[in-house]
């Protein structure tokens, strides 16, 4: 019944016309996608959970999961905006911010450089205004593609921008977290964005503003211990992998293997860490029922 | 004999000569008096050089040196009374941070600081200074409770990073730390974080979100264990040293880098060498941060910590001048 909703027609528009020119090949979607390297000629796709051939075009109109096992693939910033917002209804909001290496870090422009060719993003994470079903809010998403949504200051300020706008505009903020964590590369600096996204957080709260959390394949570090665990409503995308400390990490330093299924998803909603599990094929008609039952319409003693 | 460094080694084999020189002496009843002058000097100018430029590396090992006074070596030099509170209200007690209401200068405030052992009895107790969720959530518990009461709050950071088990991802970590955050950045009662040893990421930040950050001399604040990094970079643990530079974690990267405010003097070579004298300094200089903080109003307190906060991070707001590399290139 959704199925027109998802099929991509057009990408949104973007304001910012300074990405386009710089790396023209950037709107192709999906940059991390591990099988491309397997099958050049990008007609099909091999599944990395259930190995099954999949017909591109298939998985394309199927939100990137597949059609078989329903894996999410992971997907770029732009391509999940586009599954989900109403069309040409994208503002998008501090494209320009962009990174100094501060500390001078060993390799670190190199990366940043690399990472910008690799998404076509200034930085990891894209915000600013969109409505679903007509339904206006303030997103941000996190971009993998880009040293793997990593915050370093831009991210943080960028997402902390985004909240502060959408208090002044009294907008509810969805976020869709997809992190390795705070930035190595920009030390205390990228430590302390978690602290200022989530001071940000708070005023929202204050302000009675909806968060929506969306947690996506894979969230870790600093951006768990951060936004990404702050929502009102905390949802994830089935069998996203979902943790504070990644589990190489946790077998280096403790010793211990975590059993089979530890850290997904499903776990962390076991755990009680997660309201509702979404497959992204329904993430847009799930939030635009828990947008709409936050508008004012839907205060006690009137109706929507 | 407290535990020695290799870069302490020059000193503590010229303090050894000196004392059997000066045991020759008395033995066979030499003058030896101006030779044993001589090599003092000597070993004041040898500390002052040594000491007086430490590499990064070096302070992390001080930092991490296993007699460095913890939070219950300083508790009963700083305050007049401490009652420790305990536990989270929903799972355990958490005994590796430390939480209750002490009297400091005569004021009761809440203090909430995370604990190293000094021996690997104290140490698995305590988990090593590694907080579980309990911890932070206690934490908030009792930080809560000081805004409730308007008690000033202080917290003190030394952990190597917060836990990395199992248990820890099942309690939920991540969301245990960020409440903590949450929850610093908006209260209306003076925080003032002090860092004493190891400021191990966001096991360390949850504690770190105050009005003022101050931090000893020899103790680093970091994104990441310099281990870690060197593995990630190097893939190669044992160039934890190199990684320790390019970090820029020391206090004084931290002062420069306008993230802590003061740092706290400690004795030559190290807290470890002169606890009370490390007290006393950081009494002193948290007491001057108190008294300035209690003269502000509550509104204007939390409005500070907030801009203080959003202030940190380095940027640009042009898309043109980044990558000069990039932007002279010809598109193709």
């Amino acid at each position: 019944m959704f199925k027109d909703i998802f099929r991509k027609t057009k990408y949104v528009t973007i304001k910012s016309g300074q990405m386009q020119n710089r790396t023209p090949s950037s709107m192709q979607e999906e940059p991390a996608n591990i099988s491309k390297k397997e099958l050049p000629d990008g007609l099909w796709v091999k599944c990395p959970k259930c190995g099954e051939v999949l017909f591109n075009k298939n998985i394309e109109e199927n939100a990137r999961v597949c059609t078989t096992c329903e894996h999410h693939f992971r997907i770029s910033a732009r391509a999940r905006l586009a599954l989900l917002v109403d069309e040409n209804s994208f503002e998008e909001w501090d494209a320009e911010l962009t990174t100094l290496d501060s500390l001078a870090f060993p390799g670190y422009e190199e990366k940043l450089i690399e990472a910008q060719e690799k998404s076509g993003m200034t930085e990891g994470v894209l915000t600013g205004r969109a409505k679903i079903e007509d339904i206006p809010f303030v997103v941000a998403i996190n971009e993998a593609g880009f040293m793997m949504g990593s915050m370093g200051s831009v991210v943080g300020e960028k997402i902390a921008r985004a909240i502060e706008r959408a208090i002044d505009l009294k907008l509810p903020v969805v976020i869709f977290s997809t992190s390795g964590g705070a930035r190595m590369q920009e030390g205390i600096l990228s430590l302390y964005q978690m602290a200022k996204t989530s001071a940000a957080l708070g005023r929202l709260a204050e302000n009675n503003l909806l968060y929506i959390s969306v947690l996506t394949d894979p969230t870790f570090g600093g951006v768990t211990a951060s936004y990404a665990s702050l929502g009102d409503i905390m949802i994830s995308e089935p069998n996203a992998l979902i943790g504070f400390t990644g589990p190489r990490v946790i077998k280096q330093t403790m010793r211990q293997e975590l059993p089979t299924g530890a850290q997904t998803a499903e776990f962390n909603q076991e755990h009680g860490s997660i309201d509702l599990i979404v497959a992204r094929t329904q993430m847009r008609p799930v939030l635009a029922r828990l947008l709409r039952y936050h508008q004012e319409g839907a205060l006690y003693g009137s109706t929507i | 004999m407290a535990q020695l460094f290799e870069f302490e080694k020059p000193i503590a084999e010229l303090e050894h000569k000196i004392s059997e020189l000066q045991k020759f002496s008395a033995d066979k009843d030499i003058d030896l008096s101006q030779e044993v002058a001589t090599l003092e000097k000597k070993a004041t100018l040898l500390k002052k050089e040594i000491y007086g430029k430490l590499e990064p590396w070096q302070k992390v090992q001080i930092a991490r040196h296993s007699e460095r006074p913890n939070f219950y070596d300083y508790a009963p030099l700083l305050f007049e009374d401490f009652i420790e509170l305990k536990g989270d209200r929903l799972f355990a007690d958490d005994r590796s941070i430390s939480g209750g209401i002490a009297l400091f200068h005569g004021i009761a405030v809440t203090v909430i600081a995370q604990v190293k052992g000094k021996d690997t009895k104290e140490n698995i107790k305590r988990n090593f200074g590694m907080p579980h969720p309990e911890g932070y959530r206690k934490a908030v518990r009792l930080m809560d409770q000081a805004e409730k009461f308007g008690r000033p709050i202080l917290t003190f950071i030394d952990t190597p990073g917060a836990a990395c088990d199992l248990g820890a991802e099942e309690r939920g970590q991540g969301e245990a730390i960020a409440r903590c955050l949450l929850a610093m950045s908006g209260y209306r009662v003076p925080v003032i974080s002090t860092v004493i040893g190891e400021g191990g990421s966001g096991g360390a930040l949850a504690l770190g979100v105050g009005n003022v950050l101050l931090m000893l001399e020899n103790s680093f604040y970091s994104v990441i264990a310099p281990e870690s990094c060197a593995s990630i970079l190097w893939k190669d643990t044992t160039k934890a040293k190199e990684a320790a530079a390019a970090l820029k974690f020391t206090a004084q990267d931290l002062l420069r880098l306008g993230v802590a405010d003061e740092l706290v003097r400690e004795p030559q070579g190290g807290a470890h060498n002169n606890l009370h004298q490390t007290a006393d300094e950081l009494s002193q200089v948290i007491s001057k941060y108190l008294v300035r903080l209690r003269s502000e109003s509550p509104e204007v307190l939390r409005e500070k910590r907030y801009q203080k906060l959003r202030a940190i991070g380095v940027f640009q707001e042009t898309a043109d001048k980044i990558y000069q590399k990039d932007l002279t290139k010809p598109l193709d």
